[in-house]
């Protein structure tokens, strides 16, 4: 090749037709060229689950604010009044994407001077990204399930649809309700001092509506506590409003707020959120995780081949780094959009 | 591959991070406006919310062509390979029009059905008001 003049190449290229093998269709590599339509087909999936997604929160009249479902942080060494703040953890975990797609670039530049060690460096560092970036996804799944009840198949998130005022304990007996205490069956934390009869907050404590004696849990009504456990009774709020139905105490039911509408006439309580929405996050976040943590297998066992060497007696500038690196890029790619749809709008 | 040096490219490597940093804190800082998290920036009209929504949106695709291009490399390709794999994608944009359009006709046939059969929300004879199957009313 090296010998050969630039034209003569030209020359030769015409002559011959396209499909007679050697040669390459659009100058790229078959291994290339076929991780791009991958990349493509797999665009095409997520656009299916994000569409499902779009169409779904157009079919609802209300749906959970995303600020409000994603304003926890595993820091706790912040002061009192940043205990909430929207999107903030969601954010870096972006920039942690970022950040590994940048040190991906430079290993694929490292690659094509044939510098083994930087390749592998460069790699390594794209490697923590991923890992980081599992890390806080593995901490807001946690979060979700386990401190705020969401499932697949329930959604404790929701927007009031109309204004009202959260009630006490005392206004609900008034109403004529009455009060029941979770039994040890349902409350297997507290079965061990149940039998003392005092729980703070009335923490364990629900109401029945007049009249109704199937105590089912959505038949239930609660005093409305925060996130954190701050009793809300007597606080109003508007139309639109975001709420979230707690679960506090190790009691393991769901704790529909008890409320009076604002126009006095009514007592009420919160209900779920679109159930689809716990679906939808799990399943898209989920799809992308796992292609992360693929990836990360990926760049794994191709960093370990790029430090035996093997890529060095290939001499074509460690094309496999160039093909897992576009597979990377399009992780973030992916992110960028699931970033949008969930969190940001 | 890159026509540029060494030197040059590393330092392209490092506009693309900034670029993408400082696009993403924009769409956070629109997205958080819209929800009325800035302080100072409370109340948000409805137009506003739409037109953060947009630069949202536009930011996204921004960042978007930005990896494809600049990060994979697709500007460096030859042109017709890189129109085998950005046009196929065009289809998404009907895709996106049908299915929210038919994701709005749900909603609408949504309130029709809770408005019709009330299965839920019943009216007290008389007194025009609607109570929920759960509510209870406040007796004077």
């Amino acid at each position: 090749m090296a010998t050969e003049t630039v034209t003569h190449e030209h020359d030769e290229d015409l002559l011959k037709p396209d499909w007679s093998g050697g040669g390459e269709p659009f100058k790229a590599s078959y291994g290339k060229l076929m991780m791009w339509y991958f990349l493509l087909s797999d665009a095409f999936t997520f656009a299916g689950f994000l569409i499902a997604y779009g169409s779904l929160r157009f079919s609802m009249p209300t749906w959970p604010v995303p600020d409000h479902v994603f304003q926890t942080h595993p820091f706790s060494f912040f002061p009192d009044s940043w205990q909430e703040l929207p999107l903030i953890f969601v954010t870096i975990m972006s920039f942690l994407l970022i950040v590994s797609s940048v040190t991906m670039v430079r290993a694929v530049q490292e690659g094509h001077r044939e510098n083994k060690s930087g390749v592998a460096f460069w790699m390594l560092m794209t490697i923590f990204g991923g890992l980081g970036f599992l890390g806080c996804q593995a901490w807001e799944w946690t979060n979700l399930i386990k401190t705020e009840g969401m499932t697949i198949t329930k959604n404790p998130f929701s927007n009031h649809s109309e204004a009202g005022t959260y009630l006490s304990g005392d206004e609900l007996l008034a109403a004529g309700f009455t009060a029941h205490e979770v039994t040890g069956d349902d409350d297997h934390s507290h079965a061990g001092d149940h039998g003392d009869g005092h729980h703070h907050h009335g923490m364990t404590t629900y109401y029945l509506a007049p009249g109704v004696t199937d105590d089912i849990a959505k038949n239930r009504f609660w005093v409305k506590e925060d996130h954190h456990g701050h009793v809300l009774a007597g606080e109003s709020f508007d139309e639109n409003q975001p709420y979230l139905i707690t679960k506090h105490s190790g009691n393991p039911n769901y704790q529909f707020g008890a409320y009076k509408t604002a126009d006095g006439n009514t007592i009420t309580k919160e209900q779920f959120g679109p159930k689809a929405f716990g679906a939808l996050f799990f399943f898209i976040t989920g799809f992308h995780g796992f292609h992360v943590f693929s990836g990360v297998v990926f760049l794994l066992i191709i960093m370990i081949n790029v430090m035996s060497g093997i890529y060095v007696k290939r001499r074509n500038g460690y094309e496999m780094v160039e093909k897992i690196g576009l597979y990377w890029h399009f992780v973030d790619l992916v992110w960028v959009f699931v970033f949008l749809v969930f969190y940001l709008l | 591959m890159s026509t540029l040096s060494y030197q040059d490219a590393k330092k392209a490597v490092m506009k693309g991070f900034w670029l993408l940093f400082i696009v993403t804190l924009i769409e956070v800082f629109f997205s958080l406006m819209g929800k009325g998290h800035i302080p100072g920036i409370n109340s948000v009209p409805t137009w506003l919310l739409w037109a953060t929504a947009i630069i949202i949106i536009a930011l996204s695709l921004y960042k978007a062509y930005f990896i494809v291009y600049e990060f994979m490399h697709m500007k460096y390709e030859v042109k017709m390979m890189a129109k085998t794999v950005l046009l196929p994608t065009l289809l998404l944009v009907w895709a996106i029009i049908a299915f929210f359009w038919e994701g709005d006709a749900w909603k609408d046939r949504r309130a029709r059905i809770d408005g019709d059969t009330a299965k839920d929300r019943i009216e007290i004879s008389g007194s025009g008001q609607q109570i929920g199957f759960n509510d209870v009313k406040i007796i004077e």
